[in-house]
């Protein structure tokens, strides 16, 4: 049997994954763990105090599927601008991969698929951390894993085709400063989005992370509800279906010329 | 004299390109060539930077799409059949592609699984390669710390990890220093005397002289000249050649019309004359009986490089 091409993309991923293991501890891990500790259970303290919940929910337990599924979008976006610039320009290892039986668009399919993996990975290990935290009353919390995978997807197509096109990294610091930042604030991570003004709420619901945030929360809190899953969904898998015309494109402009 | 093929082969040749061409908007890179390749040569394309040359490999090597013409490898269409021609094919890239956060063996290693080769026959396959190229004691060093020739070398090695059918080099020593060229192509010459196939570009005509049983000169995207290095130099060089430097600039002028007596075709170049004859030491010495002044003189035999500068009026440095 043969080994499908994107596969053999992502196998090198993996290998060198081995070497960065740490950073990415960091970004999916670490810092919302942190997050969790301070705004989950310092700031939810004094709003239990109040007697008040967000949501329906104690704030530890609103927030921590929030963090998570911004955690998964932090990491994704990392991962989707630098190393492809350094596959495309700094080391050069995708014009290795296509001098073999391996396509451009083979390319695209095995990093995206890693960075999601990798992501994925990531929201596992926050998830049970968070459940030692008493953040996760559910035991559907677990579907909150494929739910952050897909928020990381959401953002690995697009940005990964976005950093095939680019001639330097310029572009990156001002895309997570204007970009992932603000959506991390703004996407019911830490309040929910009927908080926010009118004008700005139809707005949170093009945000891929709203969609992801809200998949989370409703595995980990047990309020799943198909339908409503389904739309979330959706609108995650459009914007990777999106992501993936635009990468193949790029790819191919980049690495087939 | 052109040589005839003297026997009939029924193997289909590895490389037949008609009329070739490769465009980037309105630029023409590869301008209409015609390119032939049988199993078992060393192929070279010789030509100065610009010439082409890279732009026809990375479509030989079924990375770039053609743009006109026809071309076929290894008996299938690149565009239609790039990945099962690339699975045939080693490539040995002008600019470095190792993986640098990984170790020599790893690089070979997942390489390997890039071709879907099992696991095992990698690790075999690695370990010779390493043995070849003389890397063995640097199995587990990481990449970065190689230096330019080893990485060359480990290139080549990575190259014929899924043994190639067809060897494409890009330049193989630009930028490296005479010895490790040096050993890069001694590792060439051994897989040629192995029998692969070894399609090489290179500016270098004595990179061109040593390794390629022939070669095309190609010059502004189009062939000028095709033939083995010998062949070449019989057709479009004299036997030997007189490079001639002068004081200065006035001197070199002043003496061209003594030069030209001798009846040989005169090369003018920026800092020296070349003269191509077949008769070197009786010129040069009527040269010297008529009273010539010369800062230095030297006959030589012809090079490809001289037939480069005959074609195109050109240096290849240049």
């Amino acid at each position: 049997m043969t080994t499908p091409l994107a596969m053999r993309v992502a196998a090198h991923q993996a290998r060198i994954y081995t070497r960065f293991w740490r950073s990415s501890v960091f970004a999916y891990v670490l810092s919302p763990v942190l997050f969790l500790a301070a705004i989950g259970i310092g700031l939810g303290d004094m709003i239990n105090k109040n007697n008040a919940t967000v949501g329906g929910f104690e704030y530890l337990v609103f927030v921590a599927p929030g963090l998570m599924a911004a955690a998964a979008m932090q990491g994704a976006a990392a991962d989707s601008l630098w190393p492809i610039m350094a596959g495309t320009k700094w080391i050069r290892v995708f014009h290795a991969m296509v001098a073999t039986p391996i396509r451009p668009r083979d390319v695209y399919d095995g990093t995206v698929l890693s960075t999601t993996a990798r992501a994925g990975a990531g929201a596992t290990v926050f998830l049970l951390v968070a459940t030692a935290f008493g953040a996760v009353p559910s035991a559907w919390g677990v579907l909150a894993i494929p739910g952050a995978a897909l928020c990381a997807g959401a953002f690995a197509a697009p940005l990964t085709a976005f950093a095939a096109t680019q001639e330097t990294d310029l572009s990156f610091p001002v895309i997570m400063r204007l970009g992932i930042l603000p959506l991390f604030l703004v996407s019911g991570t830490f309040f929910p989005i009927s908080q926010l003004p009118d004008w700005i709420q139809p707005l949170a619901w093009l945000s891929p992370l709203w969609h992801g945030v809200v998949l989370c929360r409703d595995a980990t809190t047990g309020t799943l509800e198909p339908g409503n899953a389904l739309v979330h969904v959706a609108a995650l898998v459009a914007c990777i279906a999106a992501g993936r015309a635009l990468g193949v494109r790029a790819f191919t402009k980049r690495l087939a010329q | 004299m052109p040589v005839a093929c003297t026997f009939v082969t029924t193997a289909p040749p590895l490389i037949v390109a008609r009329g070739l061409e490769k465009r980037f908007g309105a630029s023409v890179a590869v301008d209409g060539i015609d390119v032939h390749v049988e199993a078992g040569e060393a192929f070279g394309f010789l030509g100065p930077n610009g010439a082409g040359k890279t732009s026809t490999m990375r479509m030989i090597g079924c990375v770039s799409p053609r743009s006109g013409g026809e071309l076929s490898v290894l008996g299938f269409d690149p565009a239609t059949d790039g990945p099962q021609i690339r699975a045939r094919l080693g490539v040995v890239p002008q600019e470095d592609t190792l993986d640098l956060e990984l170790t020599v063996r790893e690089n070979v290693l997942i390489y390997g699984r890039y071709f879907d080769l099992p696991r095992a026959a990698i690790r075999t396959r690695a370990d010779e390669l390493l043995e070849f190229v003389q890397l063995t004691d640097r199995s587990n060093d990481r990449v970065d710390n190689l230096s330019g020739g080893m990485k060359r070398r480990l290139t080549i090695a990575r190259a014929l990890v899924n043994r190639p059918d067809l060897v494409l080099l890009d330049e193989p020593t630009t930028g490296l220093d005479p010895q490790a060229r040096h050993l890069v192509w001694d590792r060439l010459y051994r897989l040629k005397r192995q029998g692969a196939t070894l399609v090489l570009t290179t500016h270098y005509m004595d990179e061109a002289e040593q390794l390629c049983d022939r070669l095309v000169i190609m010059d502004a995207g189009r062939i000028v000249a095709e033939g083995s290095p010998r062949q070449l130099i019989e057709k479009h060089a004299t036997r030997e050649v007189v490079e001639l430097r002068f004081r200065s600039e006035s001197v070199q002028h002043a003496a061209l019309p003594r030069l030209h007596a001798i009846g040989a075709r005169i090369e003018e170049l920026a800092d020296r004359v070349l003269l191509y004859t077949n008769t070197g030491e009786a010129d040069v010495e009527r040269l010297q009986a008529d009273g010539l002044e010369t800062e230095t003189l030297l006959i030589r035999r012809a090079s490809l490089e001289d037939v480069f500068l005959t074609l195109t009026g050109r240096t290849l440095e240049e």
